[in-house]
């Protein structure tokens, strides 16, 4: 195999990784997101007993990039997280708080409050921390030699801000389809209800970055309006599923606002990459210029193609035993 | 005065992965007990076997979840603190996380849902397979991560080209100088950590009478197997340190106190040594005996710290205490397994009330020996980051200035001793419930302030078939559930 075809492979094995971690941890993040606002308490147990059995796995994925980076280019991972030091240290304190609340919460009773906090706290710092590394990537970093040489808070604009809104709310939206698939009753009428308005708050800040990212890179810029047209295409379809979202929740289906969901996050995500590619870390440093050795590629390459589908296999199936609605006073272990 | 940021990188690394390794030590060693006990449980139908596994199992679930946590956050620290270190050994360290996510993460986290919410779920069989993959996995992950960190103990399979380490053999780089002997170490050092705990826990409750039969059983296994591990483990101890004497001398020298290569070296029992006047003070040592552990021979020669710069040398005081805490504790653990075996011979295993006392302070030792050892293998291996190719300075970040890491230093302190405080404090609740719990913890759901518990107070029927009573509302009834503890 060819060196840069090698290359291409790792590209795709990490932006499946990618998008598999935001599908994945982004509903559960979402549901902490909206923890403060459920009905009542017994709501809050029903969703928080609707991930308990999977988060872990979900979050999995997360070091799956993190590790998979320093494995396929290293040099995103060792440009990136200095470039993001304060911001990175923000979503693992998120992801701390929200991640014991799970063991915690089911154990305390006078101290529960805290722990609903902690978890809606810590779910919603770090899904604002990695919308904004999206914006980030967006914007591009400062390097030299193969470091990064800007500052702490460069990561740190409107923009950024923008998006880290913006993830917010496409989480929450796809927590609250999550959920509208695995309750019933008044919470489900509950999601059904949030849904919309969560819908319209995505589709905004879609259409502002939208807007604003042109103006902040030329090459974003002829990208879109100059060489191909066929991307236009991937745009086309988000709103198609946005539309979807609607018209299924009108509906009351049940399983298809999460699906149309998650097409609107894969669209909007295709979209991204196409728009940077193949730079990964921007404006500097193509995939190319980041990669690791042949060696190293090869050697993981061979090992993921046997153990993935077996993840992927017994992932689905601990899905398929905790399938179907989960109900209020429904035992913790 | 001026924040260097390495001194604190290096503070926050080892605050971060220590506060990391005391959970897997622990789950590591557990996660085995439980999968014994699932085992004992699906062959004999005895209902004490799936009680004690369900009571260990919650013990996990929290100790499990911050062990998740805090390795979370490990996965980050090469990249944000030690960017030029992740990006020149990228080729060897990145593979290796990598597999360990795979084969191990994944593995513990879906089997971990289906151990703790899959009672009722999936049949018996199944449950214990999950059981026995969770256990599986912690030592897949062990595997993986000890190899990387022994290679940068003494790196192997690797070229140098362009300040970029670049594999040459995946076999010596993995299997490097120093894995069997930190692996097994390690390995033997997590069932110390698990039958330590579990039996001080089980000599508690013994000591307050409570659920007499499961807790006796549970510590007669836990004695039994510390019995053959202790002593293994300092046999293995040995060997290690035989191992880094070959590789590493200087730490074995800071280990020893040793300044000076020569022969007939004394093993000091006390000193403290300094690293300024390059010397120990008020040395009092057993004359030969280093020399004669080190090299089997009372005249064999021991290296001594003088022959590197004083800049290339460990901090030795902190390597030769923690060293001998290490030993300590070891020998402290064999003499307490020997003594309940005498016990047991008598036949007083049951009364001896002091003995029971005793194994509960125990349960503290295993943890502090396993800082030790790291505190000996990390801070021996000073100044270098990845031995005698790259220093700490060099692996440092290079935007990193002295307030983003003290930023950070102080954020993980304050993070992390919050959500220690709170585990341990649930911990112990769990504790005090103990195997007793169904019953008992529909009271502690009520506002009522806990009250003492005594055997008395626990009804034995604490389960009533088909009844399931879950933390939050009322019991519903699902019928059917043939769970025995849970
Ligand atoms: C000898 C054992 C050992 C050692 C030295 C380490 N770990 Fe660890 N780690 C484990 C043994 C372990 C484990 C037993 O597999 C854990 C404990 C709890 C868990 O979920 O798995 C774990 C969890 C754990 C997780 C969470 C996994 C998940 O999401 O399920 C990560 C990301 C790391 N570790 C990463 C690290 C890194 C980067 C380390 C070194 C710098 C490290 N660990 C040292
Ligand atoms: C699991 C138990 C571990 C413990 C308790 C531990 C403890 C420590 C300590 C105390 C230091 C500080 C030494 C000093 O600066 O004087 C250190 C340094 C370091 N360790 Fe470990 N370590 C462990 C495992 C690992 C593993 C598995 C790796 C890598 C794969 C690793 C990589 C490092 C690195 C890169 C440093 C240098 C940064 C520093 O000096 O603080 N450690 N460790
Ligand atoms: C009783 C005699 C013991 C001896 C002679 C011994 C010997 C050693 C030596 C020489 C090292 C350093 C190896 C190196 O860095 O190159 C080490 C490290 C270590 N020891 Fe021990 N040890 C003993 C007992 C224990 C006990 C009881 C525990 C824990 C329960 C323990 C846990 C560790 C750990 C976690 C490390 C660091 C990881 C490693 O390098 O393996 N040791 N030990």
């Amino acid at each position: 195999m060819a060196a840069s075809e090698l290359i291409l492979i790792w590209a795709f094995i990490i932006g499946f990784g990618v998008i598999m971690y935001v599908l994945m941890d982004g509903f559960d993040l979402g549901l902490g997101i909206l923890f403060p606002f459920a009905p009542d308490d017994t709501a809050r147990d029903v969703m928080m007993n609707s991930v308990a059995p999977v988060w872990d796995g979900n979050e999995t994925w997360l070091v799956l990039g993190g590790a998979g980076l320093l494995a396929a280019f290293p040099l995103v991972y060792s440009i990136v997280l200095p470039a993001l030091y304060i911001g990175v240290f923000l979503m693992l304190a998120g992801l701390i708080f929200r991640g014991v609340a799970f063991e915690f919460r089911f154990k305390a009773n006078t101290s529960r409050y805290l722990w609903n906090w902690a978890f809606a706290g810590g779910s919603t710092v770090a899904a604002f921390a990695q919308g904004a590394v999206v914006g980030a990537y967006i914007q591009g970093f400062e390097t030299a030699n193969r470091v990064y040489v800007g500052g702490a808070l460069d990561w740190l604009t409107p923009f950024t801000v923008l998006t880290g809104f913006g993830l917010m709310a496409g989480y929450a939206l796809l927590g609250a389809t999550w959920l509208i698939m695995k309750s019933e009753g008044y919470i489900q009428d509950w999601a059904y209800r949030i849904t919309p308005p969560l819908l319209v708050a995505v589709l905004l800040v879609f259409a502002l970055v939208s807007i604003w990212t042109p103006f902040i890179d030329d090459m974003v810029r002829d990208r879109w309006f100059s060489a191909i047209r066929v991307i236009w295409i991937l745009p086309a379809l988000a709103l198609a599923c946005a539309f979807q979202i609607f018209r299924s929740v009108r509906k009351r289906y049940e399983g298809m606002p999460f699906v149309a969901t998650m097409g609107l996050f894969i669209f909007t995500y295709l979209g991204l990459l196409v728009s940077r590619w193949p730079y990964v870390v921007p404006p500097e440093y193509t995939i190319w210029d980041a990669a690791s050795a042949y060696d190293s590629q090869l050697f993981l390459l061979v090992g993921l193609v046997f153990v993935v589908p077996v993840v992927l296999g017994y992932t689905a199936w601990t899905y398929w035993v905790f399938r179907g609605k989960v109900r209020a006073g429904e035992g913790y272990h | 005065m001026e924040l260097d940021p390495l001194i604190l990188s290096r503070i926050q690394f080892a605050f971060v992965i220590s506060f990391h390794a005391i959970f897997p030590v622990f789950t590591i060693g557990l996660a085995s007990f439980i999968a014994f006990l699932e085992a004992l449980a699906f062959k004999t139908d005895n209902p004490v076997w799936l009680r004690l596994s369900a009571f260990w199992t919650k013990v996990f679930a929290v100790v499990f979840g911050m062990g998740v946590v805090s390795g979370i956050v490990m996965s980050f620290q090469f990249g944000t603190n030690w960017s030029n270190f992740a990006q020149a050994s990228a080729n060897f360290l990145g593979p290796m996380l990598s597999y360990e996510v795979v084969t191990a993460f994944f593995l513990e986290a879906a089997f971990l849902g289906i151990l703790l919410f899959g009672r009722d779920k999936v049949p018996k069989g199944v449950h214990l397979f999950a059981a026995v993959m969770v256990a599986v996995g912690t030592f897949i992950s062990s595997f993986w991560i000890l190899s990387a960190n022994s290679w940068m103990h003494t790196p192997a399979g690797i070229e140098l080209r362009d300040g970029i380490f670049h594999v040459v053999s995946w076999t010596e780089a993995i299997f490097n100088p120093s894995f069997p002997y930190r692996f097994a170490h390690m390995g033997l050092a997590s069932f110390l950590t698990g039958g330590f705990v579990v039996a001080g826990v089980s000599a508690w409750y013994l000591l307050l009478g409570r659920e007499v039969e499961a807790n006796r059983k549970a510590l007669s296994i836990c004695l039994w197997l510390l019995l053959i591990i202790a002593p293994t483990q300092a046999v293995l101890g040995d060997f290690h340190g035989l191992n880094t004497l070959e590789h590493q001398p200087m730490k074995v020298a800071a280990m020893e106190g040793n300044w000076e290569t020569s022969t007939r070296v004394p093993l000091l029992l006390f000193a403290i040594p300094d690293n300024d006047t390059q010397s120990n003070h008020y040395e009092v040592g057993i004359p030969g005996l280093a020399s004669l552990i080190l090299t089997h021979d009372i005249d064999g020669e021991v290296p001594g710290l003088n022959e590197v710069a004083k800049d290339e040398q460990p901090p030795v005081a902190l390597v030769f205490w923690a060293f001998r805490i290490m030993v300590g504790l070891g020998l402290l653990m064999i003499a307490v397994a020997v003594t309940g075996l005498l016990l047991r011979f008598k036949g007083r295993l049951w009364e001896a009330r002091w003995f029971l006392q005793g194994l509960r302070f125990m349960s503290i030792t295993p943890f502090l020996a396993v800082l030790a050892g790291w505190v000996v293998t990390e801070s021996g291996r000073a100044p270098w980051l990845v031995y005698g190719m790259m220093t700490h300075a060099e692996g440092l970040t290079p935007s990193l200035t002295g307030a983003m890491a003290l930023f950070s230093l102080i954020g993980y302190v304050v993070v992390y001793a919050l959500v220690f405080s709170a585990g341990i404090y649930y911990l112990l609740r769990v504790l005090y419930v103990g195997l007793e719990d169904q019953v008992v913890e529909e009271e502690y759901d009520s506002d009522r302030p806990m009250r003492p518990l005594s055997a008395t107070h626990v009804p034995f029927e604490y389960n009533k078939p088909g009844m399931k009573i879950g933390k939050f509302g009322p019991p519903t009834n699902q019928g059917g559930s043939q769970n025995g503890g849970i």
